[in-house]
Formats: C-alpha cells, structure tokens, sequence
C-alpha cells in the first residue's frame, strides 16, 4: 500500500547567498597552521561563529592530510562550511561538502547587482540595526551611520567604503569592503578592504582601536605605534605592512 | 496615557532598583500618579528597597498568568498616595514572562498611571529585554568604572534595536544617569571622570548621584532615598533628575566643582 500524503505543503527551498572568509593553507601546513595559529592568538575570537570556507585550489595533499588539516582547524574553532577547490576524489562523508562557484570579493558587487530580482538581500548581522542601504546605481556604493557603534554590535557592508559619525566601541566591529571613515573615536575592531581591496584605508579622529585590518593584514593594540593613541590617525597598506600617520 | 520608563544597566549592583524607587517616590511627591513595576523576577528587590516586603501578596507573574488581578497586586506606598508598587515574583523563573502578557499589564498600567517606572533586571537576557520593549523612555543606570560603560553601551545598543520603538523606525529617548560618583576618587584617576563617560556613551545626561552613606541607609530603612532624607546630596540629585525626566532643562551641576572649592580652601589652610 501506498503512504497518501494528506499535508500537501511543499517545503520551502530557497537560494541565499552569503559572503564568506575563504582561508587559503599553504605548504607546508605545519608552518601555515604556526602562523594561523600566531594571527588567532593575537585575535582572540576572530574566526568565531564566522563562516569559513577552505581554499584548496592548487594545493597538492591527499585525503587523509586534507581531513587531518580540517580536524587541526576544528580544533581551534574554525568551523569549516565547505570546500573550494579540491577534486572530487578528496572529499567523502566525513569532510565537509565542496563549494564551488565561489567569486572573488571584487566582482561581488556587479553579481549582486545583476540577480538584485532573484536573489535576497545580503544578510546583514543579525542584531544590528544599522543596515546597508542597497545602492544600486552609485558607481562606489557607500554606507553613512549617523550613530554610534556601540560595543556588541557588528556593521558589514562589503560593498563599499563605512562612514561613522560618532564612536565605534570597546567590543564592536565595523567590516568593510573599501575604506572606513570614523569621525569619532576608534575603540573596537575595524576591518577594512576585506573584499581584497588593498588600496582601502581606515580614517578615525581618536585611535584607540583593539583591532585594524586592511585586506587582511592585521594589528592589535599591543603592535600598534603607542604616540599614535588618541589621536587622529589614518591607516594604510603598503606592500604587507601596515603603515600609520597621524591627520592635519 | 502614560509614560513607560525602563531603568536598565547592562552591570548589576549599580542602583537601578534604588534609582527606579527615588525617582518614582520623587516624581509621586509632585503628585503624579506613579506605579513602579519590578522586573527583576526571580530575584525580588525593589520592594523591600520600598519598605513594602511584607505586604507582597500577589506579584507581576500571578497577574501575567491570570492568577490574580492587576488591581490585587498593586501595593500602594503607606508615605504617598500616588506612589504605587508591582512586586516580582521570588520564587518563578524570568521564562514565566510572555511577551503578550507583559503587553497588556503595561497597556493596563500606562491607562492607569502618569508614568509607569519598569525596574529591569541586570543583563541583556530575557527579563531585560521584555522590560525594555515597551518602554517610551530608557534610564541606564552606569557607574563611573569602564565595565559599567562598556555594558552600558551594549545595552544602549538593544535599546535602539530590540525595542518596539526602534522597530517602527522611531528613537528612543535615553538619558544616562550616573550613580555612586566620588568626585574626590574621580580627580585621582580611580574613577572615570563624567567627561569620559558622556564621550563614550554619547547619550544626554540626567544626573550624577554622589556616592553617599544616605543611600545605603535609605535602602536598608525600606524607603526611597528621596523620602527618607529630602535633603540629602543624593536625594536632591534624584530630584533634579525627576525634574529633567519631566522634560525641564536644568543645569547639571558635577559634584565635583563644589568639592574642588572646598578642597582648594582647605588646601590652602594646610599649606
């Protein structure tokens, strides 16, 4: 006999994208799990509840070393949602799924742009209230926040450059894809050029910042100069290093 | 209708219940009608800070749970005829709080009532998120050492996003009150000074409550501070606040200023 569906409800599938951090291992993995491990130390918490996806594109490892570099980074809390780059013989049941399709951060906006119809809004953290006005036309989208960042809260906007008018608190983060422009004082974390924007530079007219990132390249209050505190400040990359000076 | 107040503080132990009940009892002594309701389920306090433990028959939760009537449960103060107490319940958990029945006691309370002064438990968890949520006005309590601020912000933070206010795209009205200031600590750097609390909290101040034995004593008394000693420092500072949080523009005076006055005259006599 055959089981009569009486809830004809389907079930609701739908397409969400989502921006992720891509960690890019290089060999050999015991030097690049030391250095991974010196960066985590230096910013506690940092991969914490993020999604991450593992590129592993051009990397020459077998099953079992890919599986043992998965468990070494579940072991200090990097949860790993999905692999890139691997061959279909790498991966099994026990590893997690492989992702493909990934993009580059830069060509994220004109993709966005493009399936704006079909696709949802980009999640932006949940308990913010200050949300990325989505700006379609403007050639260099941009973000202005008219009120403090306080501390517990998360500002993301890939898309562009982050221009704060206030405070951003002991404890908050602002993430951007260009620049941020802070007109107040840095106390939290501000990551900016993350989408692998290089030439994106951080503003505040008061450094007292726990964390600066640009495109990766980060320092925590400890490696920062010590007479740049309290003053305004703007941070730029050069080469791999990031350079600091003060304002007017 | 009324006006819904929260008094709310990420940090506990930093004289919310004693700030909810002085300036309930001074905002009553001007003849306003006021209920302060107590939040903080589980962990009852502000009744005793009222002087009314003994008389906690019905509480908020019984109400929210039908058990008993609103009526039942609102203790009037023995001092003032227009001061009146919601008790919380000692011996329920927060979970015992439904969003749809605190609604409608706040509904109830704002008809009843010229303000309605919600005492809300320390902490960004349930309890402190249901007492916040109606609010038409917040008060957080900080004091003058950085883990208050920076919970302070935290909370600021929740006002301006996990509050029907800020969820139909309006601003909520916060002030800062900051209490147990010690002006002489405050000069020698053991505390924050109020400059450097406004700088990073950067919402309108409504008063600094000088540390002060008369409080403790006001509590342990079972009376609001600004009943049990009218004249008293922190007394006057409440009901300067009361007055700010009715929308008049006062002058703030730092406890400081004064302070440093005198110093400066002792100073010189000791040199």
């Amino acid at each position: 006999m055959n089981d009569v569906l009486t809830e004809s409800r389907p079930i609701r599938l739908k397409g969400r994208s989502f921006l992720a951090l891509a960690l890019t291992p290089e060999l050999p993995l015991e030097d690049w799990l030391t250095r991974l491990d010196d960066l985590a130390s230096r910013s506690a918490g940092f991969f914490l509840r993020r999604p991450v996806v593992l590129d592993v594109d051009g990397l020459e490892i077998d099953r079992s070393q890919l599986r043992d570099l998965v468990d070494q980074l579940g072991k200090r809390n990097v949860r790993i949602m999905g692999i890139e780059g691997a061959r279909q013989s790498l991966l099994g049941a026990d590893l997690p799924p492989a992702m493909n399709d990934g993009r580059p951060a830069a060509d994220y906006e004109a993709k966005m742009a493009e399936q704006a119809e079909k696709a949802e809004p980009l999640e932006v953290a949940a308990e913010t209230v200050l949300t990325a006005e989505p700006a379609a036309a403007k050639a260099t989208p941009s973000m202005v926040v008219t009120q403090p960042v306080r501390s517990g809260q998360s500002l993301f906007f890939p898309e562009g450059d982050v221009t704060i008018i206030g405070s951003v608190a002991s404890g908050a983060e602002v993430v951007a894809g260009g620049s941020i422009h802070i007109y107040g004082a840095l106390r939290g974390r501000a990551m900016a050029g993350t989408t692998g924007n290089a030439s994106a530079r951080i503003f505040c007219r008061k450094l007292e910042a726990e964390l600066i990132a640009i495109d990766g390249f980060y320092k925590t209050a400890d490696d920062m100069e010590q007479n740049l505190r309290g003053k305004a400040v703007q941070i730029w990359l050069d080469g791999e290093a990031l350079k600091a000076g003060t304002l007017g | 209708m009324g006006k819904v107040v929260v008094v709310t503080s990420g940090k506990g132990g930093v004289g919310k219940t004693t700030s909810s009940a002085a300036l309930g009892a001074a905002l009553a002594q001007n003849g306003e009608k006021v209920v302060v309701v107590d939040f903080d389920v589980g962990l009852r306090n502000l009744d005793l800070v009222m002087g009314a433990e003994r008389r906690v028959v019905y509480d908020l939760v019984n109400v929210i749970q039908g058990e008993a009537k609103l009526s039942q449960a609102l203790i009037r103060d023995k001092r003032l005829e227009t001061l009146y107490l919601l008790p919380a319940s000692q011996t329920r958990d927060k979970d015992n709080l439904t969003p749809e029945g605190v609604e409608k006691v706040i509904a109830a309370l704002q008809n009843a009532f010229d303000w309605v002064i919600c005492d809300s438990p320390a902490g960004i968890e349930r309890g402190a998120t249901l007492a916040m949520r109606h609010a038409d006005i917040a008060i957080v309590v900080t004091n003058p050492e950085v883990s208050s601020v920076r919970d302070s912000d935290r909370i600021i933070g929740l006002l301006d996003s996990k509050t029907l206010k800020a969820e139909n795209g309006e601003r909520m009205e916060k002030h800062l009150l900051l209490t147990r200031y010690d002006p002489v600590r405050a000069e020698r750097g053991d505390m924050l000074k109020v400059d450097d609390v406004l700088e990073i909290l950067s919402i309108p101040l409504m008063g600094i409550i000088p540390e002060s034995a008369d409080v403790l004593r006001a509590s342990n008394v079972g009376s609001p501070v600004t009943l049990a000693d009218n004249r008293s420092a922190p007394a006057l500072a409440y009901f300067e606040a009361a007055r700010r949080l009715k929308g008049e523009a006062l002058p703030i005076t730092i406890p400081g200023e004064k302070r440093s006055f005198l110093g400066k005259i002792f100073g010189r006599k000791a040199a």
